[in-house]
Parts: C-alpha cells; structure tokens; sequence
C-alpha cells in the first residue's frame, strides 16, 4: 500500500500545461534570436515576462495542492 | 501524508521532508520568534551593507574582481532592466529600488545553497510579501500620482475598445493589477525557494537514509541521490539567478505600466 495524497497527483497533471507553455515560450525566443541576433535585448524581456506568467500557473497548482490536501 | 512506502516495510520508515523544516524557531515560539530565517535575512543585509560600501569607496578604473563583480550587477538592474523597460529618461527614480531589490533577493536566494547556512530565507512566504507590498505600493502610488486616482482607474483599461466591452475589460484589467499582480510576484518567488529547498532536502536526506539505514543493494542508489543532489544544487543555482532576475524585471514592467504615457 502507498499512503499519499491524490492532491500531490494532481499538482504533478497541472504542471504539465506550464511546462508545454513555458518550452513554447522559450523555443520561440531561440528562434527570434537565431534569426536576427541583434533583437536578443528586446526578445529577451518578452521572453521572462512570457516565462514569468506562464510560470505562475505551476505556481498556483504548487499553492492548491498544498491547501486541499 | 509524510510517509512513504520506503524500505521494504520496516517500522521506522522513512519520514520524508515537509512545510514543517521551514519553521526553525531559535530563541522563544509561536507568534514571537527569533527564526532561522531572519537571523540570514539579517546577516545578509550586513553582507550587503559592508561589501557594497567597501566596493563603492574606491573606485578604480581597471576595476578589481570585487567591483568587476558589484559593477556588471549594476549594469544589469541599469541597462539591462530598469533602462530597457522603464524607458531612458524615467528610470532614474527608481534605480535605487529596483538595485536593492535585485541584490536583496539574489544574496538571499543564494544562501539557499550555501554551505552552513542553507536557508532561502524566501521559503518563508512573508518575506516574499514584504518585498511585494514595497512594488505594489510603488507603482501605485507612482500611477495615482501621476494620473489621479480616477486616471489612475481610467488608465486600467487599453484604449481603442468598443464601448460595449469596456466594463468587462475593465474588471478583468482591475483585478489583474490589485489582485494578480502581487499574489503572482509573491507566490512565484516564495514558490521557486520552497520547492527547490524542498526538493534538496528530499535528496539530501532520502540519499542518507538509503545509504544508512537499507540493505541489500539499496546503499548504492544512496549514492546516485547523492550525486543527483549535486546535479540538483547547481539547477537550484540557476533558478535562484533567475528568480532575482524575473522579480526585478516583472517590477520593472509595472513600473513602467504606471509611467508610460498611454498604455
């Protein structure tokens, strides 16, 4: 028998939408960058503001998880 | 919830790492508590004080490592951040905030890993709120200065809309800047400390009771914990840089939302 929690199942089902967006988020500023190298400044405070927000999401389910259990 | 199956069914068990590692109190309990976590957030205030100070007293022009150091810091929160965002004629204000914000939140982040001490003092979710509530009031009180409190209001909502959208627009845009905004800022540094602090302690001490307390050929993944846990350290290295990274540029934006002429 494995004693647990289902919350903890589930904070691990909602990460799985962050993490697509946050691959996503970051293969496109790669490209943005390998096609013109001298928007990296510009590209690069998208790209942690687009990371920064989508991370959030994670982090609510990491909040949740611990207050429905 | 604290147990897991580990062992092969033994009566101790393995009690694995929870919330309940995050509260240390030193001296006294309770509501009034001398905290681990305090005792570091003020130990790190003093780092800062003294190097910042001793660096800054002289200035050289070929710099030494320590200025080399403290100046591309500098530069980074200057140019990187504060100047790109904010815009180059407005961000003089608040360089001062947004460099003390970034050097508190980096040297704070990074005790999480140092060897004795070992505490993120931002695991601790006020200390994450307190330094959140000094960025809501900032920017609001930048905006209601700048606009009023009606602009202020007004300004919430992007120009350009139908009429009939307007109010819907308006309530989401109003609750994405006094409710989201800071709960985000907060939970997401607090979030990324607790989690990794979380997850080095379940290496550290699941690896030692591998090693010590199992039969059999489980010592050995022991081991593995062990050198997965120095894999883990230096992931935990990047994300704390990046964490203190990501909270003065999300300061940064807001900021810069409540100075920007029109939206």
């Amino acid at each position: 028998m494995v004693e647990g929690n289902i919350a903890f199942l589930g904070y691990g089902i909602a990460a799985i939408g962050p993490g697509i967006g946050v691959g996503l988020i970051f293969a496109a500023y790669i490209n943005g960058v390998a096609r013109q190298p001298e928007s990296r400044s510009v590209l690069q405070t998208i790209a942690f503001t687009g990371f920064a927000l989508t991370e959030a999401l994670a982090l609510l389910g990491l909040v949740f998880a611990f207050l429905f259990r | 919830m604290n147990y897991l199956a580990a062992g092969g069914g033994g009566e101790e068990g393995f009690h694995a790492p929870g919330i309940a590692e995050f509260w240390q109190p030193l001296v006294g309990n309770g509501a009034f508590a001398l905290t681990r976590s305090m005792v570091v957030f003020a130990a790190v205030a003093i780092i800062l004080t003294v190097v910042l100070l001793r660096v800054t007293k002289k200035l050289e022009l070929v710099p030494s490592k320590g200025q080399f150091l403290v100046e591309s810091g500098y530069s980074l929160v200057r140019n990187g951040l504060a100047r790109d965002i904010i815009g180059a004629d407005k961000f003089k204000p608040f360089l001062p905030l947004m460099f003390a914000l970034f050097t508190v939140v980096l040297i704070n982040n990074l005790m999480g890993i140092m060897p004795f001490i070992n505490f993120p003092t931002f695991s601790r979710i006020g200390y994450a709120i307190v330094l959140t509530a000094i960025v809501y009031f900032t920017y609001h009180g930048v905006g209601i200065a700048r606009l009023g409190l009606f602009g202020w209001l007004k300004s919430f909502c992007p120009p350009g809309l139908p009429a009939w959208v307007v109010p819907i627009v308006w309530i989401i845009e109003f609750l994405t800047y006094v409710v989201n905004r800071p709960l985000t800022m907060a939970l997401r540094l607090f979030g990324n400390m607790f989690a990794g602090h979380l997850m080095i302690m379940v290496f550290v001490f699941g690896g030692e009771y591998l090693l010590f307390s199992t039969e059999g050929f489980l010592p050995v993944t022991g081991v593995l914990a062990y050198v997965f846990s120095l894999a883990i350290f230096l992931f935990e290295v990047i994300v704390q840089c990046l964490q203190a990274y990501v909270f003065v540029l999300l300061a940064c934006v807001y900021i810069a939302g409540a100075v920007a002429d029109e939206h």
